[in-house]
């Protein structure tokens, strides 16, 4: 049971948890609705029926307010955080191994990997030498700002580069603040160029959109140009960057920005 | 699936009152979703009668109220009415567009007793 909001039993896991943990090897995390309905909620006596509550309330304010802790608390560390966003399959954990890879140590940094199951991404990544903490959603399709609190405690990182990869899928990851910089939009060239105006909300959810695997150009018919074009529609001011984890081509370009963003996360804050 | 999540929120936001509030059953629920959230009203409703089911919610009408999608074109310094993220301006036709409106997803009212 988790001692900061008392979640207990459910769907997700979180690699090394705490012993008592409801699931083997982790601890599990529930949305805070299965509370039981008994008498002590019952109704105010002498209340007439079908009165109006007004709520007024975000329907994802719950997980806004968990990922203004994490942004904060990131912040006071120094940490450049990122929440890398595609399709399953676009190659964001390749990705991340060769940017691990290349950044040969330079900066402090730990992967958040999010899959439905398996620890096989973050196995990857720790098989470069840094550290990873794999969760797992179950049936959830995308990580929240709460389940990634809990992971992030579960990592040692002052300052540097926190790398978080979603749940591979265009819609819902959209949705929900991790507490990220930014989110990154991952479209491989083998997607086809309209996935931005056939996922309007992610492209215009992200600051940056990588274009990868572009090893594979020479033997497709995607139009870069028009690709970019319709992020664009979606989010004037989407940045692009092309990159092949492959061939190597784009990857400074990529790095530079990662590189950028460590930098700025790291100077002392401009209090308001 | 976007709108199970969505659901769940509202469940939880619903569930939050009942305890403040002292009611033991929602009669009718009433959402504001904008044109540009990317809900699709029917699997909402679908995933609310599923995730309701055995709460205080269970059986609650649902009403979604739509608001208008609206963004800002830097080019002809207005305001313009948008009915998807990738339209274009309707004055000039170009894609200089910022959205303002239509993004909402919150609960509004209950009727509770
Ligand atoms: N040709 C080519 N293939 C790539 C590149 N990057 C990744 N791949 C391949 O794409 C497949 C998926 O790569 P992953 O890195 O596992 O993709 P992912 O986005 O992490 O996948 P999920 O986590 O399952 O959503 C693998 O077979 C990779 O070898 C690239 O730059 N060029
Ligand atoms: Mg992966
Ligand atoms: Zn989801
Ligand atoms: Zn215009």
């Amino acid at each position: 049971m988790c001692t900061v909001c008392g979640c207990g039993q459910g769907e997700t896991k979180i690699e090394g948890g705490p012993e008592h943990a409801h699931a083997p090897g982790g601890f599990s995390y529930a949305p805070h609705h299965h509370h039981h309905h008994g008498p002590e909620h019952a109704h105010a006596p002498g209340l007439p029926p079908g009165r109006m509550v007004q709520i007024e309330q975000d329907i994802l304010a719950k997980n806004n307010a968990y990922a203004g802790a994490n942004r904060k608390q990131w912040r006071e560390r120094g940490l450049f955080a990122i929440n890398l966003v595609s399709s399953p399959g676009s190659g964001k954990t390749t990705l991340l191994v060769e940017s691990i890879g290349r950044l040969a140590g330079r900066h402090p940094l730990a992967v958040i990997e999010g899959d439905q199951q398996t620890s096989n991404d973050a196995e990857r990544i720790r098989a470069t030498g840094a550290q990873a903490i794999q969760v797992n959603t179950g049936k959830g399709c995308h990580l929240d700002a709460h389940m990634v609190g809990h992971a992030f405690e579960r990592l040692d990182l002052q300052g540097g580069l926190l790398l978080i990869e979603n749940v591979g899928n265009l819609v819902c990851p959209a949705e929900f603040d991790l507490g990220e910089a930014h989110k990154v939009v991952i479209l491989s060239v083998t997607e086809g160029e309209d996935k931005p105006l056939k996922y309007p909300n992610m492209f215009a959810a992200s600051d940056l959109m990588l274009l990868t695997k572009t090893d594979l150009l020479p033997h497709l018919t995607f139009d870069v140009a028009r690709c970019i074009e319709y992020a664009r529609r979606v989010n004037p001011k989407i940045e692009v960057l092309q990159v092949s984890a492959k061939s190597g081509e784009g990857m400074d370009g990529w790095l530079a920005w990662l590189e950028r963003g460590v930098v700025g996360a790291g100077l002392p804050a401009i209090s308001a | 699936m976007h709108e199970m999540s969505l659901a769940e929120g509202v469940l939880q936001i619903i569930e939050d009152h009942a305890a403040k509030a002292g009611f033991s059953r929602v009669k009718t629920v009433w959402l504001e979703i904008g044109a540009l959230s990317g809900v699709e009203t029917e699997a909402m409703r679908f995933c609310f009668d599923a995730v309701t089911r055995g709460s205080v919610a269970e059986g609650a009408a649902l009403e979604i109220v739509a608001t208008p999608g609206s963004s800002w074109c830097m080019q002809c310094g207005v305001s313009v009415p948008v009915a998807e993220r990738y339209d274009p301006c309707p004055r000039c036709g170009g894609y200089q567009l910022q959205v303002q409106g239509g993004t909402e997803m919150r609960v509004k009212e209950l009727e509770v007793e």
